[in-house]
């Protein structure tokens, strides 16, 4: 067995760090494209046009019914094959950011079918634009419907950036790969890892928690 | 396509990982969900530490980790059991807060009226809470169980010789990249479309009449 060397932690800690702000990075933007796609998804399956419905909805189960791993190396194999070089980074976000945008999608779907009936037809009545429908009256009352489910994606999303590692992303688990190989040790730079996940991750899910209390007392939602 | 036959043996892998962590996930969903709500606080806590790090690290990490850490101390394990032993313990902790929400939602009078009948505190749980706590959370568990068969893709990454492990075999071998992992991402799609999910329906139906026979569920 071998011990655990604190000087060797010490020593790849600020290697290990900036690759958790690429991380950080990764899912960030990860995020913020599953976000406004998902919207897209989501809307897209309100409109009449009954193709485009059926499309949305069967892109969306084949999306969430497939390993996100595959869909990463399915977006980065398959442009250079049709004469499209994506770097890692665009690969790596294109098939995160649409992955999560499938779940996001359902979110918020199920979000807005939660605003009651009678507040779309008292926007009709009142002659508001379908925008002004959906980005006064309908939107922030299926906001807090939807914290919750946002946050939990929003805390899946980072702790499912390792996956970038395998097309050469520099993020975390990357970085602990490289520096494992170079010193023949695994056991800290792959621990420092399960520790950096967690002090970022637990954290994460205890604050979307009490966002979503705060936003439902707020709105008058709960007493 | 003549590497069909090779994908094939890829997808048996897959099944039979994502047969045997289903099995693993729920051993500890059910022990760790009820030790979440035991009278004994150092057990209530480790269960609580169980579920808080393998929910609050990524399958991934946790693969590699068991994968590479822990023959150092002296512990290695076989790519295959350690691949299937994983992602088992990683989707377990999920499932083991599904198992504690759905024990808390069945009423209070069920509990009473198994103490009135004299139950021993075991027996209450396995006849009485348990299979009405089932029917609660068997929906989630579909869910669950396509997330597990997702996972179980990554055990390609400790070369486990899986359906992804073998597309991505062929891959390099061909660069035909669209055929193969377009391929293996409709083998997965079909397994989680047309087994998993008609599957767990199927289940849910069975375990819901069952229940409304017995008189379980009326009020």
């Amino acid at each position: 067995m071998i011990g655990w060397r604190w000087d060797f932690t010490l020593s790849i800690l600020p290697r290990l760090l900036e690759a958790t702000l690429n991380t950080l990075l990764a899912a960030g933007m990860g995020y913020a494209i599953a976000m406004v796609l998902g919207l897209i998804f989501a809307l897209g399956q309100r409109t009449p046009i009954k193709p485009l419905t059926f499309i949305l909805r069967e892109f969306i189960e084949f999306i969430r019914s497939t390993p996100l791993v595959l869909q990463i190396f399915f977006v980065f194999y398959v442009g250079p094959q049709f004469g499209i070089r994506l770097s890692p980074w665009t690969a790596g976000m294109i098939a995160i950011g649409l992955h999560y945008a499938a779940y996001l999608s359902e979110v918020y779907r199920g979000a807005l079918n939660a605003v009651p009936r009678g507040q779309w037809e008292a926007a009709t009545s009142l002659n508001l634009s379908m925008r002004q429908t959906y980005g006064r009256i309908i939107i922030p009352q299926a906001l807090p419907h939807a914290i919750a489910g946002m946050g939990n994606y929003l805390v899946g999303i980072f702790k499912d950036t390792p996956m970038l590692s395998v097309i050469g992303v520099a993020e975390l688990m990357h970085t602990a790969n490289a520096i494992g190989a170079e010193n023949y040790r695994f056991l800290e730079p792959f621990t420092m890892v399960g520790i950096i996940f967690l002090v970022i991750s637990l954290p994460t899910a205890a604050l979307v928690r009490l966002f979503e209390t705060w936003l439902r007392r707020k709105l008058g939602m709960i007493r | 396509m003549q590497y069909g036959p090779r994908l094939l043996d890829g997808a048996w892998v897959s099944v039979q990982q994502t047969v045997l962590a289903a099995g693993v996930a729920i051993v500890i969903a059910l022990s760790m969900g009820l030790m979440r709500m035991a009278p004994v606080l150092p057990v209530r806590w480790a269960a609580t530490v169980y579920i808080e790090v393998f929910r609050g690290t990524s399958l991934l990490v946790q693969l590699y980790w068991v994968f590479f850490v822990l023959p150092l101390f002296g512990l290695t394990l076989d790519k295959f059991l350690a691949g299937f032993l994983t992602v088992g313990m990683n989707l377990g902790a999920y499932g083991a807060e599904l198992v504690r929400g759905a024990i808390r939602s069945v009423p209070r009078g069920q509990w009473e009226a198994a103490l009135a009948l004299n139950m021993s505190p075991a027996r209450r749980m396995w006849r009485i809470i348990l299979p009405q706590a089932l029917v609660v959370m068997l929906p989630a568990w579909g869910n669950l169980m396509i997330e597990l068969l997702k996972g179980t893709a990554l055990v390609a990454l400790i070369s486990v010789a899986d359906l992804m492990f073998v597309a991505r075999q062929i891959n390099s071998s061909t660069f035909l990249s669209a055929q193969t992992f377009g391929t293996a991402l409709i083998l997965y799609y079909v397994a989680a479309r047309f087994f998993i999910t008609p599957g767990m329906r199927w289940l849910e139906r069975r375990l819901g009449r069952h229940l409304s026979r017995t008189g379980g569920t009326r009020t």
